[in-house]
């Protein structure tokens, strides 16, 4: 490892690693607009400079590789000049509108012309004014402001893997543009404005709205997809003003989806505020808390458990899933089910058979890729750069099976269904011998590729493949679920599926439909065809006025994501915990709260009073959760067994529109905006272009 | 005064013919396969004895600037690029050799390609360079038609090919790196160094790029010796040079002289001398655009070479001698050069694109003396905050001539001041 010298101290640091690295090592910070730590280097803002012995001139420490007996002095008045001189560039050009930039308290220029700017401008002549760009419904542009660091292009060119930004124009007339006057058309387009160093990227949806500094800040996690992105909640108040990334190298990096980060203006619209009862006229009609508890348990009186069915939805949090459960239990029910699409998990099998096993991160050490009905891009946008990023260092094979799809990477398109996969399985296809070839593939089979009928007989196709193609060995386990759902594992973890006798999701409304199943309890649960229930009687617990409550006949009004502490567990099965940035709305509760107080209603009354206690007795029962944050490698058991022979349909897409998957996001205006201008799926038109 | 025999550039005015009939008559294509045969290592010794610097600028010992060359190849290919994007204002000694003496640089091509392993060589010409660019592709037709460049060069077993890329119009393509940039058909824009070319250049592939001149002058030196070239000019300043004498002097021309003659003798020798006689001179700017003028107090008894003019706080440069007669408003002339860093500043770092904008703002306001004293100092200060602050030397190239002006013409830009204050401005506000 080099040893070199930085104002005295002596450094040792890998090799490879920049001086500006080696500085922060030692505690030295030093200022920069330019550099990002995830993205490529450009050294083109020229605040890092310091000193180097045997250098005529100061360099660039981001761009300046160590070496060994290396002499850096970041504390000379040389390197105070170097700086004050560029921040006195920068700020030449840039407009004095701080008051007014939505940029300011968390600004960078801002940050570092009070660390090393002077007092005053020596610049008479007149400022340069750049016309703003149209970058969408989620960007607003002040290019004024813009300091040419090229974070933005360097962002959407590497990792969100796009070409529609870039650096237009020379000299002083230079311009971030998108080359076409078009939108940014990524699914992270949302991550730029995060990484501006200024005002000139900001987000448009949250503009004027609110100051940092007014803002409280809670930590939690997302529920838009199966990622479990580590997200920020900044609320005024009792209102999520907006929703930011956190640093998660396993999970997300630092970067979320552009649903993820505004999906969140759904949170104040369509909510569910108090209890409703539907009347004899058919209506639903305001109700306090103990008349919907009244009428519930009037209505199960005398009801058989084989009567009574439950289905969890995609964004619940694994508490009120467990308390749901129990209460079915202790009503008599196996008619248990989370998986409303109806995705042929093997319930019973080992928990390797619903998991991300290798790992998010673990995508970056794989070397081959079988895509089984799953667009990464529109499923976990955030996985998907993960992807990019493996494929941008060359030597990794991706194969996709399923829709064709615009993806951020090149990828073979080996056939639409399954009878490509069993090829594959069998040995027909060439890329068995990818696979077999490589040291650590990969499979990732999306949920879309096993909610249909041949679900189970997919499933088992897929494993066939990673056993006979090596993916699963000792410490590498290659064999990939990806779940849209942030419900979808927890509840495979709580044993949220049919019981002994139970019916699942089809069962459940099949018998609604014959009057087999006399009442139905919706968690949340919105993904169905609610005209299936027949004369079901119907208690839909959520947040939002979505399908599930539109036929529900008592609404019991639930918290959303932001408004509980919750425990999420991603596709990967790795146990997260949110926390309650906002209260839920009006008389709305925390979702095991009213379990809790339904179950004293009907006489059953849950073994909890508290929170605590029910997650000591989540963990009891269910050892996966014991382990927070991190990630368990599980073994390899048995599961799909009973394959069948998969049929020959095309796998379907698993979402239609990226925008629009959940109640939240539906009743987003945002959201809304997105898919109109961008269209669902993203794809070109014929007037594109 | 360079005596005759001494004279590398023997076709420089076009007075005979640019073929290779023509070329092979002058000496050039001579012995090429003996020249190879004697290996890479002492080629390259050869050139690093001669004390050859670089011809475009910098002036870096071109020999040394060829050892940085891995001297085996990994599996990449090695090329030579050679910058004939010739935009330094006042230039114009590699247009000349190119119309005129083609032959000259793809015999340097091949052998300074031999001599660092590659085996392919681009020449970037500036686009404006229309009929240069065509007669230097017809060279090359001409060379390869005869066997000396191909698959077997002059029979020497070392397979080369040259290939012609026409640039686009941009100055800042003319630095090496930019060039590179430009030739792998990205936008023009200077690279971060480390890593150099000769470890990753073209195409992430160790690259050397050389002026036209400086390989032009490789055969000459190799058939004629290390000592010949060493023995003209002064210690560390070598050779022969290409002068390009412009402005205010009876006869413009482009010249071979020996490296270190007295700018004076240049002028009056060669240009007929300055108009209206020596003592009519102003200025001089002694390298192209981006260096310092000279007055003609330092003018009378400056050498023309490296070091001297690095004394003298201005450089040789690309050897653009610009004169300028005391008829010259010298304050105009240097905003000029102002207004064309700032027209050619790539943007993308940010002492160089906010710098120069200002910088030429400041220095129009001057010229009509529309500004306070203290703004003299001010510009001092914001052009050392571009110099050396910057990706590439475009920064320093913008920086050296106000430097100059404001060094040597101080008192010119403070009488506009005053005289302004005084009389008030030239035209009436309108």
């Amino acid at each position: 490892m080099p040893k070199l010298t930085i104002d005295g101290t002596e450094v040792e640091i890998e090799a490879g690693a920049s001086v500006l690295q080696a500085c922060e090592a030692i505690g030295i910070e030093i200022p920069r607009f330019c550099y990002h730590e995830r993205l490529s280097v450009a050294g083109n803002c020229r605040m890092c400079l310091v000193e180097m012995e045997r250098s005529p001139k100061p360099v660039a420490s981001c761009a300046m590789p160590v070496a060994d007996g290396m002499v850096i002095r970041t504390d000379t008045e040389t390197v105070r000049r170097a700086r004050q001189g560029v921040m006195e560039f920068l700020l030449i050009n840039h407009p004095l509108d701080c008051p007014i930039c939505d940029q300011g308290g968390e600004c960078d220029l801002q940050d570092q012309a009070m660390a090393y700017g002077s007092d005053s401008s020596r610049y008479q002549e007149n400022k340069r004014a750049v016309k703003d760009k149209h970058m969408g419904p989620l960007i607003k542009t002040i290019m004024t402001r813009c300091i040419h660091c090229t974070r933005c292009v360097r962002f959407a060119t590497e990792i969100a893997g796009v070409q529609d930004l870039g650096l237009l124009g020379r000299g002083e007339s230079a311009e971030i543009s998108t080359y076409l006057e078009k939108t940014l058309a990524s699914e992270l387009s949302g991550n730029v404005i995060d990484l501006c160093p200024v005002g000139a990227l900001t987000s448009k949806p949250y503009a004027f709205h609110a100051r940092p500094w007014e803002l409280t800040k809670t930590e939690s996690i997302d529920v838009m997809d199966a990622v479990g992105s580590n997200i920020r909640v900044d609320c005024r108040g009792n209102e999520v003003m907006r929703v930011l990334p956190r640093l998660n190298e396993d999970v997300n990096e630092e970067w979320i989806s552009d649903k993820t980060r505004y999906a969140c203006d759904g949170l104040r619209r369509q909510r569910l505020d108090r209890p409703y009862l539907r009347g004899a006229d058919g209506k639903l009609a305001e109700a306090g808390w103990d008349d919907a508890f009244a009428a519930i348990a009037g209505r199960l009186k005398g009801v058989d458990g084989s009567k009574i069915a439950a289905i969890a939805g995609n964004q619940c949090d694994a508490e009120s899933m467990f308390a749901l459960k129990a209460l079915m239990t202790a009503l008599g029910s196996p008619n248990l089910d989370c998986r409303q699409d109806g995705a042929a998990f093997d319930a019973g099998g080992a928990r390797s058979g619903w998991l991300f096993n290798s790992g998010f991160a673990g995508i970056e050490e794989a070397d081959a890729l079988l895509i089984v009905g799953a667009n990464p891009r529109h499923e976990a946008a955030v996985v998907n750069a993960r992807i990019r990023k493996r494929w941008l260092r060359g030597d990794f094979s991706v194969g996709l099976i399923g829709p064709q799809a615009e993806l951020t990477y090149a990828y073979d398109y080996l056939g639409a269904g399954p009878q490509t996969l069993a090829d594959i399985a069998d040995g027909k296809h060439p890329f068995a011998e990818t696979l077999a070839k490589a040291e650590r593939p990969m499979l990732i089979i999306g949920v879309a590729a096993l909610a249909r009928s041949d679900g189970a007989a997919v499933l088992a196709t897929a494993r066939k493949i990673a056993e006979d193609s090596g993916m699963v060995g000792d410490d590498w386990n290659g064999f990939n679920v990806l779940h849209t759902a942030a419900a979808r594992v927890g509840g495979l973890d709580l044993g949220f599926v049919p019981g002994q006798g139970g019916r699942d999701v089809a069962g459940i409304l099949d018998g609604a439909g014959k009057g087999e199943i006399e009442v139905v309890y919706l968690l949340a649960a919105d993904e169905i065809d609610m005209g299936q229930f027949g004369n079901a009687f119907v208690i839909y617990q959520g947040h939002h006025g979505d399908a599930g409550a539109h036929r529900a006949d008592v609404i019991l009004p639930g918290a959303a994501y932001t408004e509980k502490s919750g425990t999420w567990v991603n596709s990967e099965g790795r146990v997260q915990r949110g926390l309650r940035a906002a209260f839920p709305p009006g008389d709305a509760k925390e979702d095991w709260t009213i379990l809790r107080a339904l179950s004293a209603a009907l006489d059953k009354t849950l073994p909890f009073d508290s929170l605590a206690a029910l997650r000591a007795q989540m963990q009891d029962a269910h050892k996966s959760f014991a382990t927070l944050d991190e990630r368990v490698l599980e073994s390899w058991g048995a599961f799909a067994a009973s394959g069948g022979k998969p049929g020959d349909g095309p796998f379907a897409p698993a979402i239609g529109n990226f925008y629009m998957t959940c109640p939240i996001s539906r009743a987003s205006a945002t959201m809304a905006e997105c898919a109109a201008s961008f269209g669902g799926s993203r794809e070109a038109t014929g007037t594109d272009g | 005064m360079l005596k005759d025999q001494d004279r590398i550039f023997t076709n420089l005015y076009g007075l005979h013919e640019w073929g290779l009939k023509g070329a092979r008559s002058r000496g050039d294509w001579d012995g090429i396969k003996e020249i190879l045969a004697r290996g890479r290592d002492a080629i390259i010794d050869e050139v690093k004895a001669s004390g050859l610097r670089g011809r475009g600028g910098a002036g870096f010992p071109t020999g040394l600037k060829w050892s940085f060359m891995p001297k085996e190849s990994d599996g990449r290919p090695h090329y030579l690029l050679v910058n004939a994007d010739e935009g330094e204002p006042g230039t114009c000694k590699d247009r000349d050799i190119i119309r005129h003496d083609p032959h000259k640089l793809i015999e340097g091509c091949l052998i300074s390609g031999f001599a660092m392993g590659a085996e392919t060589a681009y020449i970037y010409i500036r686009g404006e360079f229309h009929n240069e660019a065509n007669r230097l592709e017809a060279a090359i037709d001409e060379a390869r038609e005869a066997g000396l460049i191909g698959k077997d060069s002059c029979g020497s077993g070392w397979p080369f090919e040259i290939h012609v890329h026409r640039g686009a119009g941009a100055y800042i393509c003319g630095e090496e790196t930019a060039l590179i940039e430009s030739l792998e058909g990205k936008k023009g824009q200077p690279r971060l160094k480390p890593p150099f070319p000769a470890a990753s250049g073209l195409y992430g592939c160790p690259s050397t790029v050389n002026n036209v001149e400086s390989i032009a002058v490789v055969p000459e030196i190799i058939r004629r010796g290390a000592s010949w070239f060493a023995g003209l000019g002064r210690e560390n300043n070598t050779g022969t040079k290409l002068f390009c004498i412009s402005g205010h002097v009876n006869k413009p021309c482009n010249v071979e002289e020996e490296m270190s003659i007295p700018l004076k003798e240049l002028i009056e020798r060669h240009a007929g001398g300055v108009r209206g006689g020596w003592d009519n001179l102003l200025a001089i700017i002694p390298g192209g655009s981006s260096v310092a003028c000279l007055p003609n107090s330092i003018c009378n008894d400056i050498l023309m070479d490296f070091d001297s003019l690095k004394d003298a706080q201005s450089g040789l440069g690309t050897a653009a001698v610009i004169v300028m007669d005391k008829s010259t408003d010298i304050v105009r002339a240097i905003t000029r050069l102002a207004q064309f860093y700032k027209h050619e500043s790539c943007g993308q770092c940010t002492p160089c694109r906010e710098g120069t904008g200002w910088m030429w703002r400041v220095m129009e306001r001057l010229c009509d003396g529309a500004a306070s004293i203290e703004e003299i100092d001010m510009l001092d200060e914001v052009t050392r905050q571009v110099e050396g602050h910057t990706i590439c030397a475009l920064g320093d190239a913008a920086a050296w001539p106000i430097q100059g002006l404001i060094r040597h013409f101080r008192p010119e830009l403070e009488r506009r001041i005053l005289d302004r204050r005084v009389s008030g401005p030239a035209v009436a506000a309108e």
